[in-house]
């Protein structure tokens, strides 16, 4: 699809903009966005958010012979790759120029400047060595995807661990996570990209350009350099002539831009270090903020409460003995759990659900969908009373009503005979009940 | 059942039942929003229909209309309001579109689509053969669809149906474009926005809201302009009483 073009007024308000040293987002000409980097449940997994701007960043790991002219060297492989998703205009599985030169640099950037140590990674000289793989995916594109990216790629491999070796003789022994700690790269200094965008001839200056300033600029610099102001890479496109003085003051920035952006990723990875450690939640999924368009709420429908133990009561006494059927949960892969026989999954066809819920309540006879019914109208009953009082999570979809249900005492109380495991079974029960009750309070 | 879920989350996958009766089996679907009979029931984006019933295409909310006049019953539009950012035309919505190419007798507009509407030089308020409108490339113009089919190149025009330019037509020269979720667009011109109004109370602005997402401000100043540009933008994610402190929090400075 073809990219979406740039009109004659947003160029004109750009660049009016530019002059009067205001941009879009409400930055000064040196700001840098906001940058956040969230790490996945694996080693060497990362996201990092510039602004809008997404990349992810995964290192791998892999035992391969080295190349003949440097035996004793581990090998590193940089990928970057720019699919439709970040942006429609980029076309899937062609090198575009860009991508190329995207590229490029990040490799002159990380493997250039020597910031891993190769030599680390040999396990036998000439045999075999780690070859590093660091791949780069742009997520979401709303410029500047070099820096973004070279932060990306420093701190996946930061985080990464690689597999233990330990040679005996000829012998290689490889050893699981479980067997023995992975061990993590040996990192010499960590390069960052900073990008300078130029407009009017060089006139003004912009750190950290987003996608519509990068439309209008007349030049970028790119300025690599680690915090201990040394510099990685140097590079100018756009052909704009740069002044002495000014290559200066974009390397003094590049400096301070650096410091932070390094202590920002040290935080992270300590961080996560720690979450790991103690045994948090980590991952990506934790690390999503929740934007909500519209507040979902659901009006608490009062509940008739008198009577109801004096139902409950009368219903556990009328009850047949609870059938022993699905006394046993079934532990199918952890986290999932089957109790009972036969009960349906609620979250496919409401409807139909529902009706046969029905045809089953229907049904008098004394099997075990009659003693089903039985306990769905009796811990109902109970969830009644605690309504009032407990916490109950209604969410708009009916779909998605959660109920929590922690064995409570009002509960221990009507419910003295049945087991805990019954009470488990039937709670599922317990909800489909709870939604035709709200339905037909609506 | 449809009628229930109205004002729900729906996902996609879901079946709404409608409510049978007895004309239901010749009944057929119209073509046309707002070409509805009393009694007909138009299935709006993201259903579908599926037996007897609508099949939900898009997550969102479900949201119905009523036909007009002695409709009642079954009758009315069923849609899903979701939230999404790439725009499909729709015939009789207002877009702003940039000028990509100008050839021969037509210009191209991208308007956010999968394809470009083409725009006659002769949809314009005024204009002859002789008499040719002022477009140049990368002009955004503001106007409205006449043909928009499935598979098809959407036609936009800037003039209504008595020939007036009403509002459309080639947008000045400055201001600031940027763009939106469709989601918040909706929001914003329905009647009974607030958003709009607050706004108005602050300082004088023009202000174009095209149906495809994008927005076109242009105020005194570029900070001013920036400012209304940034607040819109924030607006979708706020409840009405941040919005209110954030209002304040503006008019105070």
């Amino acid at each position: 699809m073809k990219e979406t073009p740039l009109s004659n007024c947003e160029r004109r308000f750009l660049l009016r903009a530019i002059e009067e040293r205001k941009r879009l987002d409400g930055r000064q000409s040196y700001d840098y966005r906001n940058v956040r980097i969230s790490f996945g449940a694996d080693y060497g997994c990362c996201i990092v958010e510039l602004g809008r701007t997404k990349v992810l960043g995964q290192v791998s790991c892999e035992l391969v012979s080295p190349k003949l002219n440097r035996a004793t060297e581990g090998i590193l492989f940089f990928n970057l790759e720019l699919s439709p998703m970040a942006s429609p205009a980029f076309e899937p599985g062609r090198q575009s120029e860009l991508l190329v030169k995207l590229n490029r640099l990040l490799e002159r950037c990380l493997r250039n400047s020597k910031c891993i140590d190769t030599e680390s990674l040999c396990v036998v000289a000439g045999v075999k060595v780690w070859q590093i793989r660091v791949d780069l995916h742009l997520l979401n594109h709303d410029g500047n995807i070099i820096d973004a990216a070279s932060i990306a790629a420093i701190v996946a491999l930061c985080h990464f661990r690689r597999p233990d070796v330990s040679v005996q003789g000829d012998e290689v022994t490889l050893y699981t996570p479980e067997e023995r700690d992975p061990v993590p790269l040996s990192i010499h200094h960590m390069p960052i990209c900073v990008s300078f965008a130029f407009f009017q001839q060089g006139t003004y200056l912009l750190v950290d350009p987003s996608e519509r300033e990068e439309r209008v600029m007349d030049g970028l610099l790119v300025i690599a350099m680690n915090k201990h102001r040394e510099i990685c890479t140097i590079q100018s496109s756009g052909g704009i002539m740069l002044l002495k003085d000014q290559v200066l003051r974009c390397s003094k920035i590049t400096g301070v831009k650096v410091a932070e952006i390094t202590e920002l990723i040290q935080k992270a990875l300590e961080n996560d270090r720690k979450v790991r450690k103690e045994g948090g939640k980590f991952g990506f999924a934790e690390s999503i903020p929740n934007q909500k368009i519209s507040a979902f709420k659901m009006e608490r429908a009062p509940v008739d409460t008198n009577d109801v133990e004096e139902q409950a009561e009368e219903i556990i006494t009328k009850a047949d003995p609870p059938s022993e059927v699905f006394a046993k949960p079934i532990l199918q892969t952890p986290g999932t759990a089957q109790i009972g026989e036969g009960i349906e999954n609620s979250w496919g066809d409401l409807e139909e659900s529902e009706r046969e819920e029905q045809e089953e309540d229907n049904s008098d006879d004394a099997t075990t969908s009659g003693v089903q019914k039985m306990e769905t109208e009796e811990i109902s009953g109970v969830s009644k009373t605690k309504k009032e009082a407990d916490t109950i999570i209604l969410s708009d979809s009916e779909e998605e009503v959660v109920v929590v249900l922690e064995p409570e005492e009002t509960r221990k109380k009507t419910r003295t005979h049945t087991s805990a495991k019954q009470e488990n079974s039937s709670s599922k029960k317990t909800f489909n009940k709870k939604r035709k009750k709200k339905r037909t309070t609506h | 059942a449809a009628q229930e879920l109205v004002g729900r989350v729906v996902l996609p996958g879901d079946v709404l039942l409608l409510p049978s009766h007895p004309e239901a089996d010749g009944e057929r679907l119209p073509l046309g929003p707002g070409f509805a009979p009393p009694g007909r029931l138009v299935c709006g984006p993201g259903l579908r229909r599926c037996g007897a019933g609508l099949l939900v295409t898009k997550c969102g909310l479900l949201r119905h209309r009523q036909a007009g006049g002695a409709g009642g019953g079954s009758g009315g539009a069923y849609w899903v309001d979701s939230q999404q950012k790439r725009y499909v035309p729709v015939k009789g919505d207002h877009v702003i579109g940039i000028v990509t190419i100008k050839a021969g007798d037509i210009f191209k507009v991208d308007v956010g689509g999968s394809e470009q509407a083409s725009l006659s030089y002769l949809a314009f308020e005024g204009a002859t053969k002789r008499n040719r409108p002022n477009v140049q490339v990368g002009d955004l113009i503001y106007g409205q669809f006449i043909v928009a089919n499935k598979d098809m190149e959407p036609e936009m025009v800037c003039i209504d149906s008595s020939g007036r330019a009403n509002g459309m037509g080639v947008i000045g020269h400055d201001g600031l474009l940027f763009k939106v979720s469709l989601g918040l667009i909706r929001k914003l011109l329905a009647p009974s926005c607030e958003i709009i109004q607050e706004l108005g109370q602050l300082y004088p602005f023009e202000i174009v809201f095209g149906m495809n997402g994008r927005i076109w401000v242009k105020a005194k100043t570029i900070q001013q302009t920036l400012i209304v540009a940034n607040i819109l933008e924030a607006c979708e994610h706020m409840t009405a009483e941040q919005r209110t402190q954030a209002f304040a929090k503006l008019s105070e400075s």
